[in-house]
């Protein structure tokens, strides 16, 4: 893994407004991404996981949406002082993303080819024949025997693991430094999930991309991810290594959606699960976001919001039951 | 076919535990393909095609496969919602498949469904009272409105919900209480058996968690029996005594749920089970099986096999001979030329 950092996200703040209120939906974000990794940002819906990558791609839906604060350096620029045009070379050339519903993100009225060549001209100085030969090429890559024939179907004709290889065929055809995936295998079945992670894996591997991989589901981030980030209520709670995320979780809610996941492989008479749903921006708690669901929430949680410390190095987490000096002198009370 | 069963019945009636509430036989359900102007029949989709299982009373049976196998409309049609083309469905010793309608009356009273979309499968202009209260009035149940209010309320209790919010409207509700509304719905009546058709995969994992174990204490608590129809299989087996897996409108095997996992023996299931998401960054996945290809049209099955076209372990015999279920160990049941010795020598 090189020491290179890709992108680096620096206090990101998005908000929604309406004539009555603001609502932050990404509240204060700080994550990079070095080169050749894969970073996973694990949550559930609400938690504002897919607002942050469609902010990094500033594609926050206009104009209620808006990025209100902070800076995402991309090589060494900051994304967010680029022009619209300039920020459109940025999209599908530098940073692609990959959604999560490939019937959706295809236009229906125009074939695979046509769809491939179009932004492959538009990145790069490639006649019609080039482009189209690179577009057979990119779909060879991603796995389709009979990618000459591909290129002439339209969406419909093609099952739903077919046009997300295609997506993942078309956000690579410019050799991107960065690919973002959110929630890329959702919509799929367990095997199509497993061709299409083994295929982002390989990609990782060969062409040294990075990968900011968005997901609720842990079993995807186990395969796939070096580190992760999890978000709960639009901020970042948990920031660790893999390893340290699955064997020792500090933050209560990495503990409690680890142990809400059921385990192939273990013998489990009742799953854990945790207490009532997640907030919504509107209806954030005062203090720590998680404090209503928590089991260790103490006196101090409903009054002052936690701040994101580094525990050990590269352990970062938001929890009061970590910070020094509190919770030790006799605060310590169960809530409910 | 009901006497068969009721022979069976009288055969063990104190073993509680293999008493079978639901036996399926040769199901199939075909739909028409039209098309032109005149409409004529071209063709038919065989969503499942003829599929045998039983449940046991008081067990949870899951039913796994993925997208378009026909797991939906095997739920679907033994509930009868839709009208089966063929085979028998026999639930709690009586013949329901050929019933009419207006005898399906106290059927719908002992098979319920809980369905997937806790967003709309919920009228959005019925309060959660009136929505509960329906059924019990539909079926006499209850004197009068107070009473029938007092019931809904102890259910509403009952699944976890505040039974001062018997008038709120579902849009009040987040997801996973929306989910429990469906539960309550489909236990205001007091069913024998219920039939989940994905219950939890719109839910967020730590919410799922909790639906499942509302289920998990309701089917204790009220000798519930489960038809539990899902596609994770992380999900079915932490929930399931026995689970049958479909693929393209066939059952591929059926077997309780340790021998299934330990020992899967029809290649679809060793596949289907080796693709799942390691539930841990350092655990091992033994060979992992990527199968090729897309799953065929059931408009146009395969011949032989269904499974044939992807299955690594490909025969000649496969591509012709249509594979019967076998009960190969007791109570494990699998349809594959690999382990039903008889049948692989050609006809």
């Amino acid at each position: 893994m090189g020491q290179e950092t890709v992108i680096e996200l620096k206090d990101v703040t998005t908000s929604f407004f309406s004539r009555k209120q603001e609502l932050t939906v990404v509240d204060g974000v700080s994550f990079s991404v070095e080169k050749g990794e894969t970073v996973a940002i694990v949550g559930e819906s609400g938690s504002g996981k897919s607002m942050t990558s469609l902010s990094i791609m500033q594609l926050v839906p206009a104009p209620n949406g808006k990025i209100t604060n902070g800076e995402i350096i991309f090589n060494g620029e900051d994304l967010l002082k680029k022009s619209k045009k300039d920020m459109q070379k940025v999209r599908g050339n530098d940073i692609s993303m990959i959604f999560q519903e490939p019937m959706s993100s295809l236009n229906p009225v125009y074939t695979i080819g046509e769809q491939l060549r179009e932004q492959l001209m538009y990145h790069q100085p490639f006649s019609k024949r080039e482009a189209h030969e690179k577009g057979i090429e990119m779909l060879e890559v991603v796995g389709f025997a009979r990618a000459r024939e591909m290129m002439r179907e339209y969406p419909h004709r093609l099952s739903g693991g077919m046009r997300q290889r295609v997506m993942i065929a078309m956000a690579l055809s410019n050799n991107p430094k960065l690919l973002i995936a959110d929630e890329p295998t959702t919509a799929l079945d367990v095997t199509v999930q497993a061709q299409i992670l083994d295929l982002m894996r390989g990609l990782s591997k060969d062409y040294d991309s990075s990968i900011i991989l968005i997901t609720h589901d842990l079993g995807v981030v186990a395969e796939l991810a070096q580190r992760v980030v999890v978000m709960y209520g639009g901020q970042v709670v948990e920031e660790a290594k893999i390893d340290e995320i699955f064997d020792k979780p500090l933050h209560p809610y990495t503990e409690g959606l680890l142990n809400s996941m059921p385990k192939l492989n273990e013998e489990q008479t009742r799953l854990e699960s945790i207490p009532g749903s997640v907030p919504t921006p509107d209806n954030f708690p005062k203090g720590c976001r998680f404090v209503t669901r928590c089991p260790y929430a103490m006196q101090v949680c409903t009054e002052e919001q936690p701040t994101l410390l580094e525990k050990e190095t590269g352990h970062k987490v938001r929890c009061f039951l970590h910070e020094e000096g509190v919770g030790k002198d006799g605060e310590y009370e169960r809530s409910s | 076919m009901a006497n068969t069963s009721e022979a069976l019945k009288s055969e063990m009636p104190e073993s509680k535990h293999d008493e079978k509430i639901l036996e399926i036989k040769n199901l199939k359900k075909y739909f028409p393909v039209k098309s032109g102007i005149l409409q004529r029949t071209k063709g038919h989709v065989k969503a499942v095609d003829g599929i045998n299982f039983f449940i046991r009373r008081g067990e949870t049976f899951g039913l796994v496969g993925e997208s378009g196998c026909g797991k939906s409309t095997a739920g679907r049609t033994i509930t009868r919602l839709y009208d089966p083309t063929e085979g028998t469905i026999v639930f709690d010793g009586e013949d329901i498949t050929k019933k009419k309608e207006r005898h399906l009356f106290n059927l719908r009273r002992d098979l319920q469904m809980v369905y997937q979309d806790p967003y709309s499968s919920l009228n959005p202009r019925k309060t959660v009272g009136s929505t509960l209260i329906e059924p019990l009035k539909v079926h006499h149940i209850g004197s009068n409105l107070k009473e029938r209010k007092e019931i809904a309320q102890s259910i509403m209790q009952r699944v976890g919900l505040n039974p001062s919010f018997i008038n709120r409207y579902p849009h009040e509700f987040s997801g996973g209480q929306r989910q429990r509304i469906g539960i309550a719905r489909a236990l205001v009546l007091q069913p024998k058996l219920i039939v989940g058709d994905e219950p939890v995969s719109a839910l967020d994992v730590s919410v799922q968690s909790q639906v499942l174990n509302l289920l998990d204490d309701l089917q204790d608590e009220f000798n519930l029996t489960y038809l539990f129809i899902a596609h994770d299989l992380s999900v079915v087996k932490h929930f399931s005594d026995r689970i049958g897996v479909m693929y393209l409108g066939n059952m591929a095997e059926v077997a309780n749920k340790k021998d299934l996992y330990h020992e899967p023996l029809h290649p679809y299931t060793q596949a289907l089970l080796s693709a799942v998401p390691k539930s841990h960054p350092r655990e091992v996945k033994k060979d992992r099986i990527i199968l090729k290809g897309d799953i065929p049209s059931p408009a146009n099955p395969p011949s032989g096999c269904v499974f044939h076209t992807r299955c690594p372990y490909v025969m000649d015999v496969c591509k012709q001979v249509k594979p019967v279920m076998e009960e190969i160990r007791p109570d494990h049941f699998v349809a594959c030329h690999l382990h039903n010795e008889g049948t692989t020598t050609l006809s």
